[in-house]
């Protein structure tokens, strides 16, 4: 089976984030980067039908060459090769956009499957893995916690609202977006972090496709609601804490 | 010209969210002095159309096809495509619905738009319309503007007050779609629940929730010396739940349990929307996290900015203080 992994590089979990002097951007200078969380775990879920079922896992990441540190730790952890779509730094327009560029690196290698997280933690669209399924005219499936393949199908665990849950069977080829925490991440080995050195990464271009929508400001939300903020010494903030809930929310 | 809604149903039940978005197209109509449309869909919505027809759209489209009795993304978007092509509306306004997520961008796709997905807030500057999205999980608005015609957006649920039902009924009109079955990839299933809830989180008065700012399995001791203090039910945000350090049932979020305590206590959760979508309907709302930027506290009626394994501690304390 033939799997592509659709990574995205995003900034790190923790990062402090801080707009840019004009507002049209975050101010990247002290970013550190990490592999996208979802993606992580759709990356995951390939590694471990190719345990079972054999075939190959090629990592797809587009971004500026930073992101190569993101396909190196893929390849570490066991896909076997990477295509690189090398784009500029900043902010790239729409989904669709991107939709367009991962999907022409994508459709020479007529994979079995594509996976990718349900959503990026940096833009949240959500809608990568769906864009590309149209793009490519093939089936999907959304927010997906259990994969089985069965001959020219899988059958897929599918998580809906409020605790409930549906199993939906597809024809391959499908692209499959994978929920977080389905799976126990591994961590890249000493081996494969070696092994990795020597795995091919084809870096391709861009393909030229034009944004609808543009991001023209990004800024800090205003507070919806007035909240109190205790931020001294601890014992300090706990004792005005229990203060406010005791004679003000009079809740204790 | 007209504004469109596409409401959505599940076992012939309107999804609230469905009128939160009813109210977005009412809006948008209004700015454009354009008329507003809502469609209904399924396999057959007789009875859904007339309930929706109190909310003061100019109409109401039944759009019924027996492929689309199940939801598919397949029959979805070959239905809502041949609408949306007929009608040919300035704007289509969705619902952020784990449904809408697995059929919006599909759509939109085949239309050639973007989707502007999850939107907050919309404003309109010099007669086009800017719509508002949370980037990096809540932590910054972006202004995204340019998402042509139609354009196609998804509503955040909660960002938006619901659509009110009137005395008025508006006229409900039928839409023929052509769905060949060969059309249909996906075959879905029943869907069902995995066992049953031994806590009912929903009924507790209140909650002390820990996330992922407690680091370690090892750690959860000290909330839960807190849930203790306070006579509360421990809860967890789906990363918790996900690591196995707490059992699923006790998920609060979007694919958890929705709770409405009186007090609920946030212990390093950052405040993604999946989880805010949970907690909302909690009366008081204290967060406590290091993070002076985390989402979580524009929900919270009181917070500390601290490390929890200095709080915490201190604020065990208080209570068994002001307690005994």
């Amino acid at each position: 089976m033939k799997i592509i992994v659709s990574v995205k590089q995003v900034p790190a979990r923790d990062s402090a984030l801080r707009v840019n002097d004009d507002g049209s951007w975050l101010d990247q200078s002290d970013l550190t980067y990490e592999m996208n969380e979802p993606d992580a775990y759709a990356l995951e879920e390939a590694l471990q039908l190719k345990e079972k079922l054999g075939g190959e896992v090629v990592v797809l990441c587009a971004g500026p060459q930073r992101v190569q540190q993101t396909i190196r730790e893929a390849l570490a952890k066991g896909a076997d090769r990477a295509i690189h779509v090398e784009m500029d730094e900043g902010a790239y327009g729409d989904a669709l956009a991107v939709g367009r560029i991962l999907a022409n690196a994508l459709q020479p290698e007529s994979p079995d499957l594509v996976l990718t997280g349900l959503q990026s933690d940096d833009m949240g669209y959500g809608q990568t893995g769906v864009i590309l399924a149209e793009l490519l005219g093939y089936a999907h499936a959304t927010i997906v916690m259990e994969v089985e393949p069965a001959g020219d199908s899988v059958r897929v665990k599918r998580e809906l609202e409020d605790g409930w849950y549906q199993n939906v069977v597809l024809p391959l080829p499908a692209v499959l977006t994978i929920q977080s925490g389905i799976k126990k991440l591994r961590y890249a080995t000493l081996m494969g972090i070696k092994k990795a050195k020597a795995k091919e990464i084809r870096v391709i271009s861009a393909a030229r496709v034009e944004a609808g929508t543009s991001i023209e400001r990004v800024y800090l939300p205003q507070k919806s609601k007035q909240s109190q903020i205790f931020s001294g010494e601890p014992k300090q903030a706990a004792q005005q804490l229990v203060e406010k809930l005791r004679f003000e929310a009079r809740v204790l | 010209m007209s504004v469109l809604v596409v409401l959505e149903q599940r076992g012939g039940k309107w999804n609230r969210q469905s009128f939160e978005a009813l109210a977005v197209g009412q809006r948008m109509a209004e700015a454009a002095s354009t008329n507003l449309q809502a469609v209904a869909m399924g396999g057959s919505v007789d009875a859904l159309a007339r309930e929706a027809a109190a909310y003061g759209a100019d109409k109401v489209i039944a759009l019924e096809h027996p492929l689309l009795n199940e939801y598919t993304p397949d029959g979805y978007t070959a239905a809502l495509e041949q609408l949306i092509r007929d009608i040919n509306p300035t704007t289509v306004v969705f619902p952020h619905t784990y449904q809408v997520r697995d059929f919006g961008p599909k759509l939109a796709t085949r239309l050639g738009q973007p989707f502007v997905s999850d939107v907050v807030d919309i404003r309109v500057e010099s007669g086009h319309p800017v719509f508002v999205r949370q980037l990096f999980q809540g932590k910054m608005n972006a202004d995204v503007e340019g998402a042509g015609a139609p354009a196609l957006l998804s509503v955040q649920a909660g960002a938006f007050r619901a659509a009110q039902a009137g005395s008025s009924a508006s006229p409900i009109e039928r839409f023929e779609a052509k769905i060949d079955p060969g059309q249909v990839r996906s075959r879905p299933e029943a869907p069902f629940r995995e066992g049953q809830r031994s806590i009912d989180l929903g009924a507790a008065e209140m909650i002390v929730s820990v996330g992922r700012g407690i680091g370690e399995k090892e750690n959860l001791g000290l909330v839960e010396q807190l849930a203790e203090a306070l006579g509360a039910e421990l809860a967890a945000s789906r990363p918790i739940c996900d690591s196995g350090w707490l059992p699923m049932e006790r998920q609060v979020g979007s694919s958890g349990q929705t709770v409405s305590p009186k007090v609920y206590v946030a212990v390093g959760i950052s405040g993604a929307i999946q989880h805010l979508v949970g907690m909302k309907g909690s009366k008081t709302v204290v967060a406590i996290n290091k993070d002076e930027s985390a989402p979580i506290f524009e929900s919270a009626d009181y917070g500390i900015v601290g490390d929890l394994f200095e709080v915490l501690p201190a604020l065990i304390e208080e209570i068994k203080k002001v307690k005994a």
